[in-house]
């Protein structure tokens, strides 16, 4: 298993959009990506799930990946966040 | 400008646009008993329309306000797609064998219920999302035209609202509503004030105020067309104040029910369908004290199956997580009506045939109810009872007809959890013989609504007769407090569910009476436990 923390820094936190663009890509792996925050937690892949952990800007989030291609997913996240959110 | 007085629902001010509403938009139907390959065909076609059509949308959007604006678009067609929206509806037609429209409506409330009790604004605004995503679906799929609902945040005014009206209005653009008929103790005139929405009725409504300017007063119960720029200064202010106590309250949600003295009172919520449980839960209430089994039966064209309700029941109970859930036995007849129990017309349905009464003498539809809650009970914590006793024979005869459900169940080896019993009362008869109905069951819950309207002889849905209707008539709170005394000594505890257990100028008075348990609609639990937490006992 991968796992990478990070702070978002977007105004909003992980808002529709991101969080749309975040399922999307967490559907072109086969590891199970989740998303950490606090005591909740949700499968990348689930926009809904994802914006009801209603991640705020300034939070701190774990990001795992878990799966056959989880170096890819984690490497391709952490990008994806620093650029994104 | 013009001001016309009429009588004031709730006390909190509205300002904005009036919309006159002609009839009912959009109603969603439960067809049981749908071919479950059908339906998940039509979604699927339905999903792929909306996908089409919110393509289409953004593409223009694009082009008209450009491409940040357009891409609320996009989020709704990502909504479509997601995978727990998906499996929920696809359950739902399955599991239910339902159409496909009552399983998309299923599922949009209950993701628009999930934003909508988030705190931050941003999260809870996409409850508006998730709804428009819900019916544009339901639009394709029950293939109706685009209809003029509402819009944009506005003043509702109507010549009427039937209850089923008024709980299908998108209460997140509803910021009052005005009629013309409808008395203060209406069930409308209750659905309003559980939704905590200000409300007039008794006002001679005119379409042609349509799209102008207005507001409400609810604390003069005053409807202002076109008010002049002081007047809406005034109502503004007034509203900013009230917004700052509400908030207030909000520091209260996770508070404990305990009087300055140390007292705990059970503070629990009123509920009408399964969706209202997220606000008993945001609120923090200890239970529900009054789940009104009726919407189950209201909503049909025929009985609902034990299975139906047991699916029901077990979701509440499992929602509550162990927390004391009361389920009142159907309570159908007077103003609740449904045609297929083809109940004969009578010249007195509220002293007629009606609740208890029917269930008593049609044991086979009460037995089907009880099984249904009782394989709930082995879920959680749940307790029953009964409405609109009289008699003590009537609660020796429901009590038997439980044993011999649990018998049956039992003989079966299916399971059931410890189910307390208790009543309603609501007849001053069994408020008067209340020291002999607690020897046979659990608990008392005061229903006084019907309290006070038998009490007083008052009907209470009869306009003209609102200034007899004296809901703090010393008559009913003597009877209040005989009942608790003689619940107490028989060892039964006891609450009271009606409309008074929330006026929180009664509040001390029952509390000093030693009532254990209020119950009411989720609107107003904060301002109870603001009192309740106010309150010393010792004083």
């Amino acid at each position: 298993m991968k796992e990478f923390r990070y702070t978002i820094t977007d105004k909003i936190g992980i808002h529709a959009r991101p969080a749309g663009e975040l399922a999307k890509l967490s559907k072109e792996f086969q590891s199970e990506v989740k998303i950490r925050a606090g005591k909740k937690e949700a499968e990348a892949r689930r926009l809904m799930a994802v914006m009801a952990l209603g991640i705020r800007n300034g939070q701190e989030i774990v990001v795992t990946a878990e799966g056959p291609d989880e170096a890819e997913a984690s490497e391709r996240l952490e990008e994806f966040f620093r650029k994104n959110l | 400008m013009e001001e016309i007085r009429g009588k004031s629902i709730l006390g909190r001010v509205a300002v904005g646009k009036l919309f006159y509403y002609k009839k009912p938009k959009r109603q969603v139907r439960r067809v049981g008993d749908a071919d479950p390959e059908t339906e998940l065909r039509r979604y699927e076609e339905a999903v792929q329309a909306a996908e089409n059509e919110l393509l289409g949308l953004y593409e223009k959007a694009c082009r008209e306000v450009g491409e940040v604006n357009a891409a609320v678009f996009e989020v709704h067609r990502m909504m479509l797609a997601d995978e727990d929206y998906q499996d929920s509806v696809v359950n739902i037609i399955k599991g239910q064998r339902v159409n496909a429209e009552y399983a998309v409506a299923v599922t949009g409330d209950n993701f628009q219920k999930l934003f909508a009790s988030m705190e931050d604004e941003y999260f809870k605004a996409r409850a508006a999302d998730v709804k428009d995503v819900s019916d544009r679906l339901h639009r394709l799929l029950s293939g109706q035209e685009e209809s003029r609902g509402l819009s944009e945040p506005a003043i509702l005014m109507a010549k009427d609202l039937v209850p089923s009206e008024t709980v299908q209005l998108d209460k997140r653009l509803l910021l009052g509503f005005v009629t013309e008929q409808g008395s203060l103790n209406s069930h409308t005139a209750i659905l309003a004030r559980t939704m905590n929405i200000p409300a007039l009725v008794g006002v001679p409504v005119r379409e042609e105020w349509d799209g102008h300017t207005a507001a409400i007063d609810g604390e003069t119960g005053t409807l202002y067309v076109d008010p002049d720029p002081k007047t809406l200064a005034f109502l503004k202010e007034k509203q900013a104040c009230a917004e700052e106590k509400r908030r207030l309250l909000l520091a209260l949600k996770d508070k404990e029910d305990v009087t300055l003295d140390g007292k705990r009172i059970k503070l629990y919520g009123n509920i009408g369908s399964v969706a209202d449980v997220a606000s008993v839960l945001q609120y923090n209430a200890a239970g529900i004290g009054l789940f009104r089994s009726e919407f189950l039966y209201l909503e049909k064209d025929t009985y609902p199956s034990e299975e139906e309700q047991f699916a029901v029941y077990k979701q509440v109970a499992e929602m509550m997580a162990g927390r004391e859930v009361i389920i009142r036995t159907l309570d159908i007849g007077a103003d609740k009506q449904a045609a297929y129990f083809e109940l004969d017309h009578e010249e007195n349905p509220a002293l007629g045939y009606r609740a208890i009464r029917i269930c008593l003498t049609r044991p086979e539809i009460f037995k089907t109810q009880l099984r249904a809650i009782y394989r709930a009970s082995a879920f959680g914590t749940i307790s029953v009872m009964f409405p609109m006793i009289a008699s003590l024979w009537e609660v020796k005869r429901a009590k038997e007809l439980a044993a011999e459900v649990r018998n049956e169940l039992e003989s079966h080896g299916i399971p059931f959890g410890r189910v307390a019993l208790g009543i309603m009362i609501e007849t001053p008869a069994a408020a008067v013989i209340s020291d002999r109905l607690a020897k046979e069951v659990d608990f008392f819950s005061i229903g006084t609504n019907d309290l006070i309207q038998y009490t007083l002889a008052v009907d209470r849905q009869n306009e003209r007769l609102e200034e007899f209707y004296d809901s703090h008539h010393e008559a009913v709170l003597r009877l209040i407090e005989h009942v608790v005394r003689s619940g107490h000594a028989a060892g039964c505890s006891v609450g009271i569910c009606g409309e008074l257990g929330a006026d929180t100028a009664l509040t001390e008075r029952f509390l000093r009476m030693g009532v254990d348990e209020l119950s009411v609609s989720p609107a107003f639990l904060l301002e109870v436990r603001e009192k309740i937490r106010g309150t010393d006992l010792r004083e």
